[in-house]
């Protein structure tokens, strides 16, 4: 067989990483929910059961079913789209954004570079969740402003991660040759720096899906997120609190599955920085 | 500590601050439909619009409006509540009491556990004591507080076991032991993401230091543990472990947004979440500053501290 030089050490290092391994297997399980999720649901999570509200696990019904009698699997199951893919997203938002500020930033040097900074660096002395609230407050409640809160909130670290790796790359002999060449910016940003880059932050952005999941399931909690009758997680967990001494399994299975998803990210994350940058250890 | 490092490290607050009030400030201006609609209702006319922004001097540039902002929270006045009618200022600095109660509270557990449980965790690597607060800590940084507490809800406060309230808050001044069981589960709550944190920190600074000279020499000098561990090993390994509990403070603030939720507690965090709910600019203005200043303060203060103790480092 043969694979790329990188697929094989990739490979080897995962088998040296067994927490590694365990968070590329847990990632694939909970990517392949995703994909496939809704169409193992054994009911419609929208569907009523007037006769079976409230009922633990049973027959028909495996993981039990919530206040209106809906089917808590099928819910569990549809939920995963919106929760993940909220991660995925919200994730790749702050990478793109902190990557133009951070390559900017690190590019123009002097005093925009200064300013640019100074600027982050208010902005991370707000506390993430409440520099999202904020965000949220401007935008008005719901999904896509969360999203977009997320990924703002996610920004000045990705920046930060981005200008460090765009001032290393910046003096390396073959970005001043471009230049002596007289090349573009365009071609030194889109050529020279942004490949150099990108590994950084995939691994910055890996590390930090697990973060934007449990943030926007937090979000969806509080009510500013995810509305009803989706069946995000964070949302299954709100709206059920009313019951959740009556039938415990309302919260515990969202709960639950918010927990797993977030420990495969970090697994993952943790596992691909290992592997991509051997000499940090955690 | 060098004067000039102590100048720097205030005006690096102060620029923190400026940059936070002009991002509370930015947020809150961009809200669809200004202060003026939200006091007067979206049947108002036209006439009385335009009267009641010129009243709150909502014609003028935005600058002169965030001066004239800036200029009344720093006085002390910071308006009265949209929704409830009520003064900012004695709404939030009461709810900042109830949240500090949470706080402290969580902070001291938090040192008093989490640290012993590092240092030991770093003596005995390895360990089932040391893989299982590994495996502890990957479990508390990975679930959100809000599912933390829910589950401690579903299994320490069922009515019919009268163990905890499922929430609420009571002040100390009727019933000093039925008010400190309204506080056990929120700050358990909280305490789980931070001893995880701080464990971790406390175990990897100490392995480090235990594979030093100092340590070594010390040992083969025939001193006894106990000095070696507290004297030579725990006091520098602390010193790092300073900074991750102000970073910490930041982790509390979003946890007491969330758990104050969770657990009904009228604390600061709750009536932020409330005040965004119900676009209540000034609470949410209020509210939103005063974390953040909290926020600042902890930081500075951990980085003046840490200057202080770590003689070695000279910051010019």
């Amino acid at each position: 067989m043969c694979r790329p030089v990188w697929v094989r050490r990739f490979v080897s290092r995962l088998r040296h990483s067994p927490q590694g391994a365990l968070g590329v297997l847990l990632v694939a399980l909970v990517l392949t929910a995703t994909a496939v999720g809704p169409a193992l649901a054994p009911h419609n999570p929208e569907t009523f059961h007037p006769q079976h509200r409230l009922q633990g696990p049973m027959q028909g019904f495996w993981l039990g079913t919530d206040q209106f009698g809906r089917d808590l699997l099928s819910r569990i199951l549809w939920g995963t789209r919106p929760t993940v893919l909220f991660g995925v997203a919200a994730t790749l938002l702050g990478t793109l954004l902190g990557t133009v500020v951070g390559v900017l930033s690190g590019y123009a040097g002097g005093w925009l570079d200064d300013l640019i900074m100074r600027v982050m660096d208010g902005m991370l002395a707000v506390p993430g969740l409440l520099f999202a609230l904020l965000i949220i407050t401007a935008l008005g409640t719901g999904t896509l402003s969360a999203l977009v809160a997320v990924g703002m909130a996610f920004t000045p670290g990705m920046a930060r991660v981005a200008r460090s790796a765009t001032l290393a790359v910046r003096t390396q002999d073959y970005v001043k040759a471009a230049v002596a060449r007289g090349e573009r910016i365009t071609y030194l940003v889109f050529r020279e720096i942004l490949p150099n880059v990108l590994a950084a932050m995939v691994v910055e952005g890996s590390i930090r899906i697990a973060f934007a999941v449990m943030l926007g399931a937090s979000l969806s909690f509080l009510g500013v997120g995810a509305q009803p009758p989706s069946s995000d997680w964070g949302l299954m967990v709100s709206e059920g609190r009313a019951y959740m001494f009556r039938n415990p399994w309302v919260v515990v299975w969202p709960g639950l599955s918010i927990a797993v998803v977030s420990i495969a990210f970090n697994l993952f994350g943790d596992g691909l920085r290992d592997i991509l940058n051997p000499r940090v250890t955690g | 500590m060098s004067l000039r490092y102590l100048t720097r490290r205030l005006g690096l607050a102060l620029v923190t601050l400026f940059v936070v009030s002009v991002v509370v400030f930015g947020v809150t201006q961009v809200l669809p439909g200004n202060a003026a609609v939200m006091i007067l209702g979206e049947f108002a006319t036209e006439e009385q619009l335009s009267h009641l922004e010129r009243q709150l001097g909502l014609d003028r540039p935005t600058y002169a409006q965030y001066a004239g902002w800036l200029g009344g929270i720093l006085s002390g006045q910071w308006g009265i509540s949209l929704r409830t009618g009520q003064p900012v200022s004695s709404l939030v600095l009461q709810a900042l009491g109830r949240s500090l109660l949470l706080a402290l509270p969580t902070l001291l557990v938090v040192s008093l556990v989490a640290i012993p449980l590092g240092a030991a965790a770093a003596l005995r690597r390895g360990s089932r004591l040391d893989l299982s607060l590994g495996v502890i800590s990957y479990l508390g940084v990975s679930v959100p507080e809000f599912v933390t507490g829910t589950i401690f809800l579903v299994l320490l406060a069922r009515p019919e076991l009268g163990w905890f309230p499922a929430g609420g808050y009571q002040p100390f001044t009727h019933d000093a032991l039925e008010a400190m069981r309204y506080l056990v589960l929120p700050v358990a709550t909280l305490a789980v993401v931070l001893m995880a944190h701080i464990s971790r920190q406390t175990r990897s600074e100490m392995v480090d230091v235990l594979q030093t000279e100092y340590v070594r020499t010390a040992v083969i000098k025939g001193l006894p543990r106990r000095v070696i561990l507290i004297k030579h090993a725990l006091r520098n390994a602390l010193l790092p472990t300073i900074t991750v509990i102000a970073l910490d403070v930041g982790y509390l603030i979003g946890g007491i947004l969330v758990v104050e939720e969770v657990f009904a507690y009228p604390g600061l965090g709750r009536l932020l979440v409330f005040a965004i709910q119900n676009r209540d600019l000034p609470l949410i203005q209020a509210g939103a500053l005063l974390m953040a200043t909290v926020y600042a303060a902890a930081n500075l203060a951990a980085d003046l501290l840490y200057a202080y103790l770590n003689p070695r480092i000279l910051y010019v």
